[in-house]
């Protein structure tokens, strides 16, 4: 199995989500992680889908996207030539005797406090899902009382957009991607 | 200001926009304001079935003769649920359909009120694209989108459903000039490389196949099939959903593929070294066993789906487009090259063939006593001849049909492929011959099916539609029963459906109001379909009452490899010394 994130421009109209989510159950497809959110142009959601999939289910999940009415542009992101960003909430033990060394471990990772108590911290983190995944590994002797996180966004590096013809589309064209 | 009318009145207009001519539905509480402007349109035709099931796989048959969008209608929750079966027939077999469905009134949905259901929401896994309309000012907007979706592309099924508020409420009726839909643009165009490609590899090839399925009927592409094929010489072959798109009576066919297809048919696939695969789409039934598929061949593959492409063989040439601007283009394609003097020789494949085809032709033992199901369909073909459309539900007796038959035009065999839904024939029949009220229509059915919905004979005989059942009675789901033969012990649990006694056919289609016949004997096949024939001022049932023991051969027994097909019980085709 192999992970592959995918930029999915969605028309923003009622149901696209369930459209792509029910797309996805039905063809035995499994999400690791959905994002959507606006974008620059209102009309538009974008959607970025983390798949776990062998080479070719992953054309078939493309072409079976692209052919929903509400799908309008599908990119892969190559995952050397895209950012890729999660955030994620975690809520820490750290009593008077815990409580600098987890803020050290904060600070060593460019982490934010966001909330202090007399037993716990709770703090934010930004980035890939490997900084996210080391940080927990830091944080964990001290004892996680909870954790949320964001489904990854991503998008890809330099100066084009995802509307550029360039940044390898699997795009409405019909010809192959592969 | 322009005229203010309702929502309702506003949806009449729009389906006359789309050319909408006949619609089969039923009435209900949340559509009743569509009903009442629809009493006086002139251009529509409002059929009232018995059953919402027979309403969607009428419109499926009107569409499939026709080709052009079949439209049912249906009230909110039960009535939308009963469309779901031929929604879902419609999205396996590419079928265009709009289903315009009633829904609660936008503030109710969502309360678990009266009669809702969230159609949308169910169908989403089996409609090419749905709508959900609660503003009225929405309806043309979606209508002509929903017509535009259905019809184009690979065909397929849309749901609109209209929130009774919304067709209550008032709006200005204005139908869009054009249809623009950023995220659906179907390739119609194929790629001139590939079809080069596709040249190329063809007239290299030394064994090809020209795999043909239900997408060149779709396509309108049967005349331009035949150039090919006769340009070439190469095999042809035509799956259950494509009978009839190339003539049986061409000494090229070599019949149909698959679980129950012929065994020259399935060799020439399986032996093969290049698939030409026009609008067909390597379903299990005509694989068998992927992996042993035609092991030896290289595809080529067109198709205006570019996710059929690659879905379950690997492809060497993919070529997206329609069908009806591929393959004449392949055609001159093939033509430049022979111009090159580089053409195919399949003289030793026909030989190959020829000896399949002489050795193991479609045919069947007659039973020492009682009628044979394939002697009366046979019969049926022949005495009721061309200018005959034929509509079959699923089973056994489809499967004789589709042997027995002789398609020389497309969209006369009409049937239920993908899904495999019982009951289709008598509705589909029923949309077909509201399609084609010239033509002579068959529902050619089991005693199994047609119980699923023959209550739609009603509506025929009420509306004038007189179609002919042949109802090929074995008193048993034949084709189940002859799984439990084969690999169940002849344990026969639950497929004996005791239609030799109850009902009574011939009654039933009295009470109908139909002609009822019945034969049992083989002497009176013939008397008994001409008589049928000459009735024509109401619906005629002919109760076949056939043996049961009869079985469809040959078969590839699922999930096995074609090269185990066998022409009859434990009876292995002689593939020939080349093997």
């Amino acid at each position: 199995m192999s992970r592959h994130t995918l930029s999915v421009l969605v028309e923003n109209k009622p149901g696209v989500l369930a459209r792509v989510a029910s797309l996805f159950s039905r063809r035995g497809f499994n999400i690791d992680s959905l994002a959507v959110g606006p974008t620059e142009v209102p009309e538009v959601s974008r959607m970025t889908i983390v798949v776990n999939v062998e080479g070719l289910p992953l054309e078939q999940v493309t072409k079976q996207l692209n052919k929903l009415v509400n799908v309008l542009k599908i990119v892969e992101l190559d995952q050397s030539a895209s950012v890729a960003r999660e955030i994620m909430l975690v809520k820490v033990k750290a009593d008077i005797d815990s409580r600098s060394k987890v803020i050290e471990v904060v600070q060593l990772f460019k982490a934010k406090v966001v909330d202090v108590a007399p037993e716990a911290l709770t703090i934010e983190i930004t980035g890939n899902p490997e900084k996210l995944a080391d940080f927990l590994k830091v944080m964990e002797p001290f004892g996680i009382k909870e954790l949320v996180k964001s489904g990854m966004v991503a998008v890809g590096r330099g100066s084009r957009s995802i509307s550029d013809r360039s940044t390898r589309p699997a795009d409405k064209s019909g010809e192959r991607t592969a | 200001m322009s005229e203010q009318i309702t929502g309702a009145q506003s949806l009449v207009s729009s389906l006359e926009a789309a050319g909408v001519t006949d619609v089969f539905g039923i009435p209900g509480g949340a559509i009743l304001p569509l009903y009442d402007p629809l009493m006086d349109s002139r251009q529509i035709r409002h059929i009232l079935v018995r059953h919402e099931q027979g309403a969607g796989h009428a419109a499926e048959g009107y569409a499939a003769v026709s080709g052009r969008v079949g439209v049912c209608m249906a009230t909110s929750g039960p009535g939308a649920t009963n469309l779901v079966t031929p929604i879902a027939d419609a999205h396996m077999d590419s079928v265009p359909l709009v289903a315009i469905t009633g829904q609660v009134a936008s503030t109710s949905i969502g309360t678990d009120a009266f009669q809702e259901a969230d159609i949308r929401g169910i169908t989403m896994p089996i409609t090419k694209h749905s709508f959900l309309v609660t503003n009225a000012d929405d309806i043309p907007q979606a209508v002509a989108e929903a017509f535009h979706i259905a019809s184009t592309g690979r065909p397929g099924p849309v749901l609109v459903d209209v929130s009774k508020d919304a067709l209550q409420a008032m709006t200005a009726f204005a139908w869009p000039d054009s249809v623009s839909l950023p995220g659906y643009h179907p390739v119609t165009r194929p790629h001139a490389k590939q079809v080069r490609e596709a040249a190329r590899l063809i007239v290299e090839s030394r064994q090809p196949v020209l795999y043909v399925g239900g997408g060149v009927i779709r396509a309108n592409a049967s005349a331009a099939l035949r150039r090919l094929a006769e340009l070439t010489g190469i095999p042809v072959v035509t799956t259950l959903m494509a009978r009839g798109a190339f003539p049986d009576t061409h000494p090229q066919h070599l019949g149909m593929p698959g679980m129950h297809g012929t065994v020259a048919a399935v060799g020439a696939l399986q032996k093969s070294d290049l698939l030409v695969t026009l609008g067909a789409r390597f379903d299990d039934r005509v694989t068998g066993k992927l992996s042993s598929f035609a092991p030896n061949a290289a595809v080529i593959h067109a198709d205006i789906d570019p996710a059929e492409i690659g879905k379950n063989r690997f492809v060497d040439v993919p070529i997206v487009g329609d069908l009806s601007e591929i393959i004449p283009d392949l055609v001159a394609a093939i033509e430049a090259e022979f111009s090159m003097n580089r053409r195919g020789d399949y003289e030793g494949w026909w030989v190959q063939l020829d000896r399949l085809r002489d050795i193991y032709p479609l045919g069947y033992d007659l039973p020492p006593e009682g009628l044979s199901p394939q002697y009366v369909i046979e019969r049926l073909g022949i005495i009721s001849g061309e200018n005959s459309i034929y509509a079959a539900g699923v089973g056994q007796h489809q499967m004789w049909a589709s042997q027995f038959i002789q398609y020389n035009e497309p969209r006369t065999w009409i049937n239920s492929g993908g899904l495999g839904t019982m009951g289709f024939a008598v509705p589909a029949a029923m949309g077909a011959k509201v399609a084609a009220p010239d033509k002579t229509v068959w529902a050619v059915d089991g005693d199994g099916c047609f119980q699923m919905t023959n209550q739609e004979l009603v509506t025929c005989t009420i509306n004038e539609i007189p179609i002919k059942v042949a109802l090929i009675n074995n008193s048993s789901l034949g084709m189940v029963r002859q799984w439990q033969t084969l690999f169940y012990n002849e344990r026969y649990s639950n497929t004996d459906l005791h239609s030799h006694r109850i009902p009574d056919f011939v009654k039933l289609a009295d009470a109908y109001g139909c002609h009822g016949l019945r034969c049992e004997t083989p002497d009176e096949v013939d008397a008994t379909i001409e008589k049928a024939m000459s009735l024509n001022d109401a619906p005629v049932v002919i109760d076949f009452v056939v043996h049961k023991d009869a079985m469809v051969w040959p078969m590839v027994a699922a999930g096995t490899s074609n090269d185990e097909i066998l022409v009859a019980r434990a009876m292995a085709p002689d593939w020939g010394s080349d093997d």
